[in-house]
């Protein structure tokens, strides 16, 4: 007898956790800063309001890389978590898996089709399949400008060109001012890449070389140049550039010891945190020379097949990541823009609403142009192939015609 | 059945130690067989993969890296351990202290290491901010930021850390040694370094051995060290093949080439475990 109960108790204790994980999401990201906990906690509250649990997975740790050794291991234990946190083509390649879920019926019925952009909505879908809810859209063509060195040395708009803006470096090294506040990670000489090659060889050469991987667009001139202009910036970065954290080269042009930071506008929250103003403290410039484009990556919650069990919490999830409120709510705090066309902007600062609009116009003119070193222009193997020889190229290891010839042959390697 | 037991209470771990090690070694093998991209797959390839992994240069520079820092950090390590175990074994005062202090770098983590000395060697904040602070301003320490000189910042590192272990090792060597056979070498007029050449070291012959082992361990699977300290870089200056294997499974979606790299490294390692096993083997049946 007193077995029997036990036995009830147990299967009453599994019942009703079972019946708990039923209503929850569980969820893999990378926000793990205070900031970016901070917004997502807009969402989870969301959800908890209508009695779905959240179960936090945060892997800490820069792009990425290790919530994907995560991920691998519970997709292939067959227990995938309702949502991770992926940027570009890893959507892509997980759905290629069959390990996505289905969230046609959601998109259906909130017309995701127009009020998300083209370009974007292209790593959301999966041959039409809806896979992916996009949480924001960062771009990576600023320039983090310090006003107080930019008023000591007289300058007062964003230059219009690529040498005009040299001319400015070399006036603030004159001043005695670092020039370049420069984060030395691989991904963050592709990120520094991505503007200059955009504004050496255009969006058509960029697509070619980048997209379509044309190795005739890959060992070019058109790259030779683009890492040459790149370059120059290595002669304007301290000595001791290798290896630093984003936040810490941002942190440069926070504390006034250096003049720019050319970065994904995540850095904007570094200033904001800081208690500085846009334009008040600090200017937000596009990277000359791709004034009339905006270089996007997106942050997508890849929505994996859990199992028709589990799916109405997660589209519930999707649902709520589109809707107005969270959308303000995480990118005012976040630094990026709304995934999701007509939102207001008032609550945006001067740099986000010049986000916001750059995005829009850039969406209507068809210039809206994925990064290529942040995965949004091809698989993760071939984006570390082009961010390999860059960044053998800024550091020295190989000449710029090597550069180029290399990407070429391990390009080819890796979409093989 | 007194027979079958400490059979039967082995063989727990002897299941365990099949299918934990050399079961995922044959599936590593079987994996670096197929075309598995981002998660396994069953399409078999033969031996492409290995092809495909001798043309790349990452792999190439891995190996020479390898090269440089598994030669520099067992030679200094087996030399510098000896030395600091001659100079120990003095009968010095305070001995147990030196010894301690040689030996507590070995109960740190690499991770631990590894943090400690990218902060001593970072020319901003490290010894180079010191010294010139000092008032020595054109010192320059910055080979970490180096591309050609950052893999022997790795070297400094590891080898502060495990020398204390040769040392230890050589120490219960040299206190092994009869003493009966020093007094009759003493007695022969072997003195100071002569002694040491021509009677201690020889016989530290199978300890120098045990420790040589444990270092080409050690070398080939360094991976913690370098991901704390460069990450690999600058730009690729620092990988090993440990940091291939990681980069190429699991951040650039090559299983299949990434379990590759990881049966090259176990053959490395076998081919200099064959000829040990075999002096072993051979040392065995004699002394029965």
């Amino acid at each position: 007898m007193p077995k029997k109960t036990l036995i009830a108790v147990l299967a009453c204790g599994i019942g009703t956790q079972a019946a708990a994980q039923d209503n929850a999401v569980e969820v893999l990201h990378w926000w793990t800063s205070g900031g970016e906990g901070a917004a997502l906690s807009v969402l989870k509250d969301a959800l908890d309001e209508e009695g779905i649990a959240w179960n936090d997975m945060p892997v800490a740790g820069g792009a990425g890389t290790n919530a994907m050794t995560a991920v691998r291991s519970r997709v292939t234990a067959g227990n995938p978590p309702t949502a991770v946190q992926l940027l570009g083509y890893d959507i892509t390649d997980w759905a290629e898996q069959d390990a996505l879920g289905n969230l046609n019926a959601v998109a259906e019925a909130e017309d995701w089709e127009t009020r998300i952009p083209e370009a974007i909505q292209e790593f959301s879908r999966y041959e039409g399949d809806w896979v992916a809810a996009p949480v924001n859209v960062h771009s990576t063509n600023w320039v983090w400008v310090s006003r107080p060195i930019m008023d000591e040395i007289g300058v007062t708009e964003a230059p219009a060109s690529w040498d005009e803006f040299m001319q400015i470096a070399e006036r603030v090294e004159e001043a005695g001012y670092m020039p370049f506040g420069y984060g030395g990670q691989p991904w963050q000489d592709a990120v520094v890449f991505d503007s200059i090659a955009l504004g050496v060889g255009g969006q058509e050469w960029y697509q070619s070389a980048f997209v379509d991987l044309n190795p005739e667009a890959i060992d070019s001139d058109t790259m030779v140049a683009a890492l040459e202009r790149m370059g120059e910036i290595r002669a304007m970065v301290d000595e001791n550039f290798s290896g630093r954290d984003w936040n810490l080269a941002t942190a440069m042009v926070i504390n006034n010891e250096a003049a720019f930071n050319i970065m994904g506008d995540w850095a904007k929250g570094e200033f904001l945190n800081a208690g500085l103003t846009p334009n008040e403290d600090f200017y937000c410039w596009r990277v000359p020379g791709t004034a009339e484009h905006v270089v996007f990556i997106s942050d997508q919650f890849a929505m994996f097949d859990v199992g028709e069990e589990r799916a109405p919490p997660q589209e519930r999830m999707a649902s709520l990541i589109l809707s107005e409120e969270f959308q303000v709510a995480f990118n005012t705090v976040k630094g990026s823009v709304p995934s999701v066309m007509g939102i207001s902007d008032a609550e945006f600062d001067a740099c986000g609403q010049q986000g916001m609009a750059d995005l829009a116009a850039a969406n209507a003119n068809g210039t809206l142009v994925g990064s290529q070193g942040l995965s949004h222009t091809n698989r993760a193997a071939v984006k570390n192939a082009f961010n390999d020889a860059i960044s053998a190229y800024f550091n020295g290891d190989l000449s710029a015609e090597d550069a180029a010839a290399e990407m070429a042959e391990t390009v080819a390697f890796a979409s093989r | 059945m007194k027979r079958g037991l400490p059979f039967m209470a082995l063989s727990p771990g002897i299941v365990l130690v099949l299918a934990g090690v050399y079961g995922f070694i044959a599936y590593t093998f079987a994996i670096s067989m197929t075309d598995s991209r981002i998660l396994p797959s069953w399409n078999w390839v033969g031996f492409e993969n290995y092809d495909l992994l001798f043309q790349l240069r990452a792999w190439e520079g891995s190996l020479v890296n390898l090269a440089i820092f598994a030669t520099l950090y067992i030679g200094i390590c087996l030399a510098l351990g000896l030395l600091l175990a001659i100079i120990v074994d003095q009968r010095i005062r305070m001995e147990g202290a030196f010894r301690s202090i040689y030996l507590y770098p070995m109960a740190l983590s690499f991770i631990v290491t590894g943090t400690a000395w990218k902060w001593f060697l970072d020319p901003g904040i490290g010894v180079e901010s010191v010294v010139r602070s000092w008032g020595w301003e054109s010192f320059s320490f910055g080979w970490i930021k180096d591309g050609d000189l950052a893999i022997y910042t790795i070297l400094i590192a590891a080898i502060w850390q495990t020398v204390g272990f040769a040392m230890a090792l050589f120490l219960a060597g040299l206190r092994g040694i009869d003493a009966e056979m020093l007094k009759a070498a003493r007695v022969d007029g072997a003195r100071g370094m002569m002694l040491y050449r021509r009677v201690v070291i020889p016989q530290l012959l199978y300890t120098a051995i045990s420790v040589f082992v444990i270092l080409v361990f050690n070398a080939v699977r360094t991976y913690d060290l370098i991901v704390v300290m460069t990450a690999g870089g600058p730009g690729r200056a620092t990988w090993l093949p440990s940091v291939f294997m990681y980069q190429y499974t699991f951040t650039r979606n090559e299983m299949g080439i990434g379990a590759a790299s990881a049966i090259v490294m176990l053959a490395l390692i076998l081919a200099v475990l064959a000829p040990y096993f075999w002096w072993e083997l051979r040392g065995g049946k004699e002394r029965r």
